[in-house]
């Protein structure tokens, strides 16, 4: 029983950040074609800027986590405006020029932080007994985040003026740019809003994990898996893929034998099972070129 | 004696009139000779090492290019050839006891079988999807070789496996003559009827299927292709180094791959080995900044792609070398007037 419940917890926890980390990529592929590898390196920074303002300036976590979105936000427009913007043409320069940022970035906090494990404390302590299982707050405060931020950006996608651009840039952008929707702007705050959507993660989910230089990789390998299991710019296909490829990464850490090894592999197969059946993607929609 | 004169003359012609009027052809030239006769002038352990690893790696550069650039099927998860070809190398040899000759080609069979694996489910996918997909493989392999430590060594990999040949000179020659070899061949290949489907693939695939072209099989040729080239330098690597460790599956590996063609400028061939062969030792060169290296290289990289995005070596050809308007055929960018066809050049 109590195993029932650690892999839910731990289920909705990684789905959850999987899910906020699958739209902010996916949402930045949809309106400006960009492939973002550097995406879960601004998840990195947030986790160390927050690690920052609560050990070396002694704030209470909360100014942390405003900070690091908000700093990490605007490295993130600059970053675009600097480097992405000019090659945006260039497919396969973009994609490099994003690989190469997430390295610069992993290098700068591996020469400011050195490498070793770090941790940030938990914004609240204790501990909820489920039927003789700790949940510990900061697990269910992270998940009810999760789950808030993502009402909250499905409201300002579907709702407003600006989800509105949004979703018609992401359809088609030169019938967008001739409707009258400034399109680089767009794409520019779709970058900030993504950019965010990562530091948010990255600020909730850090008292969870651990901090060290190389923590972008795993999460984004899962990130791409979420994006293509769900169908590529389908938020409703991110949001399940996510909890699906995080329930699969959780039943097999807490069942398999050697789980903690083989947790990317079954994940990853998922997704490639799930694709040999609908190459679109789970919610993809089928376009002949697009694909 | 006069089948010798005749063959001479024949190359001095050859020489004259197609190497010497273009200035990238006796770039290519002087660096065949460069590289075979390096030994000659230095006998460095160091410096013949790092060039060994060139060699390797631009075979693995080039191999990307074959798949991805030509064909335009974005990979990303190349290390999955290079780790297969490694792993199937070392394993044969420690287990079986085959020498280094045997391994690295069956080494690369087995990437060709893992090509066409990962090729099959691919095919379906275009794109982003699929570059994002392949991303996947290797590490789906990775665990897999986590997870069996006893047969594959784990973390550790498998390590005390035959050395290539006994001496850095041989060492360097087998990888040199290895490289310079598979990569004409893989020019070669590039140039022939089989590579003008594959670049018409990349440009308009539907067209190419409405001329009858059964694009599938064209596709997976390339996947096989791609991952016996891949597959020669993993086993050349596992050999070199005398180990193959799951560092081969990584996804910087993977990365670095696409970061070297795509800064040396994909749809080339000799755009990856170029950029191997600055960027590798430009790597190793770092290395007295030791914390600072990484940092060093993202920032070229960064800096160089935002002068030319297309790639360094198809900047730097524009620069020195210019299209006849009239027949396409290129010429240095002092001259007025096109070598073949006299019409002016702009």
């Amino acid at each position: 029983m109590g195993l029932i419940i650690d892999i839910i917890m731990s289920g909705l926890i990684s789905g959850s950040m999987f899910a906020l980390l699958a739209i902010g990529f996916s949402l930045i592929f949809g309106v400006a074609r960009i492939v973002n590898i550097a995406h879960t390196a601004f998840y990195m920074l947030a986790a160390y800027c927050i690690y920052f303002v609560t050990h070396k300036m002694g704030f209470h976590p909360i100014w942390g986590m405003v900070a690091a979105v908000v700093l990490v936000t605007l490295l993130g427009m600059i970053c675009y405006k600097i480097f992405i913007n000019p090659i945006r043409e260039h497919e396969g320069a973009v994609l490099i020029a994003t690989i190469a940022l997430a390295m610069a970035f992993q290098e700068i906090m591996a020469i400011i932080f050195t490498g070793t494990y770090l941790s940030v404390p938990s914004l609240i302590k204790g501990y909820l007994l489920i039927l003789g299982v700790k949940v510990f707050y900061q697990q269910l405060l992270t998940f009810l985040a999760a789950l808030l931020i993502l009402i909250v950006l499905w409201a300002l996608l579907m709702r407003t003026k600006l989800g509105l651009a949004i979703r018609s840039t992401a359809q088609d952008r030169e019938v967008a740019n001739l409707m009258g929707i400034n399109e680089a702007q767009v794409a520019m705050m779709t970058m900030g809003l993504s950019v965010g959507l990562a530091a948010f993660t990255g600020a909730v989910v850090v008292p969870l994990t651990i901090l060290q230089p190389h923590m972008w990789m795993h999460p984004l390998i899962m990130m791409m898996a979420v994006v293509v299991l769900g169908g590529l710019g389908s938020l409703k296909g991110s949001f399940l893929g996510a909890y699906i490829l995080g329930f699969a990464e959780a039943l097999v850490v807490f069942l398999a034998p050697m789980g903690a090894y083989l947790k990317g592999s079954v994940a990853l197969s998922v997704m490639i099972v799930v694709l040999l059946i609908r190459p679109e993607g789970l919610f993809g929609v089928s376009f002949e070129e697009e694909r | 004696m006069g089948l010798i004169l005749f063959y001479l003359k024949k190359l001095f012609t050859v020489l004259k009139n197609e190497v010497l009027v273009l200035p990238s052809r006796v770039v290519v030239v002087l660096f065949f000779l460069l590289l075979l006769l390096l030994p000659v002038f230095t006998k460095d352990s160091y410096l013949l090492r790092i060039f060994t690893l060139t060699s390797i790696f631009a075979i693995l550069a080039a191999s990307w290019d074959l798949l991805s650039g030509f064909t335009g099927q974005m990979n990303f998860g190349h290390a999955l050839f290079f780790g297969v070809g490694a792993y199937g190398a070392a394993l044969l040899n420690k287990y079986v006891g085959i020498p280094p000759w045997g391994t690295i080609p069956l080494g690369a069979l087995g990437a060709v079988l893992a090509g066409l694996i990962i090729g099959i489910p691919c095919l379906r996918l275009r794109g982003t999807y699929l570059a994002l997909t392949t991303l996947a493989f290797p590490i789906i392999l990775m665990g897999l070789v986590f997870a069996f430590p006893n047969l594959t060594g784990g973390d550790l990999g498998i390590s005390g496996i035959a050395r290539l040949a006994r001496s850095r000179v041989a060492n360097y020659y087998i990888a040199v003559v290895v490289m310079l070899g598979l990569c004409t061949i893989m020019w070669k290949i590039t140039d022939s009827n089989t590579g003008i489907i594959f670049h018409a693939i990349r440009e308009d695939e539907l067209a190419v299927r409405a001329s009858g072209i059964n694009t599938t099989r064209y596709k997976l040729l390339a996947f096989c292709l791609s991952g016996f080239f891949a597959g020669v330098s993993g086993g050349l690597y596992a050999h070199f180094m005398r180990i193959a460790g799951p560092s081969t599956l990584e996804v910087s590996m993977s990365f670095q791959v696409v970061i070297w063609a795509i800064f040396g400028g994909i749809v080339t061939i000799y755009g990856p080995v170029g950029a191997v062969f600055i960027l590798f030792p430009l790597l190793e060169f770092l290395r007295f900044w030791q914390e600072y290296r990484t940092l060093m290289f993202a920032g070229v990289v960064l800096l160089i792609l935002l002068y030319m995005p297309d790639g360094l070596f198809r900047w730097l050809r524009d620069k020195i070398e210019k299209e006849c308007p009239r027949c396409k055929i290129r010429n240095v960018a002092m001259r007025d007037t096109c070598r073949v066809c006299t019409a002016p050049l702009d």
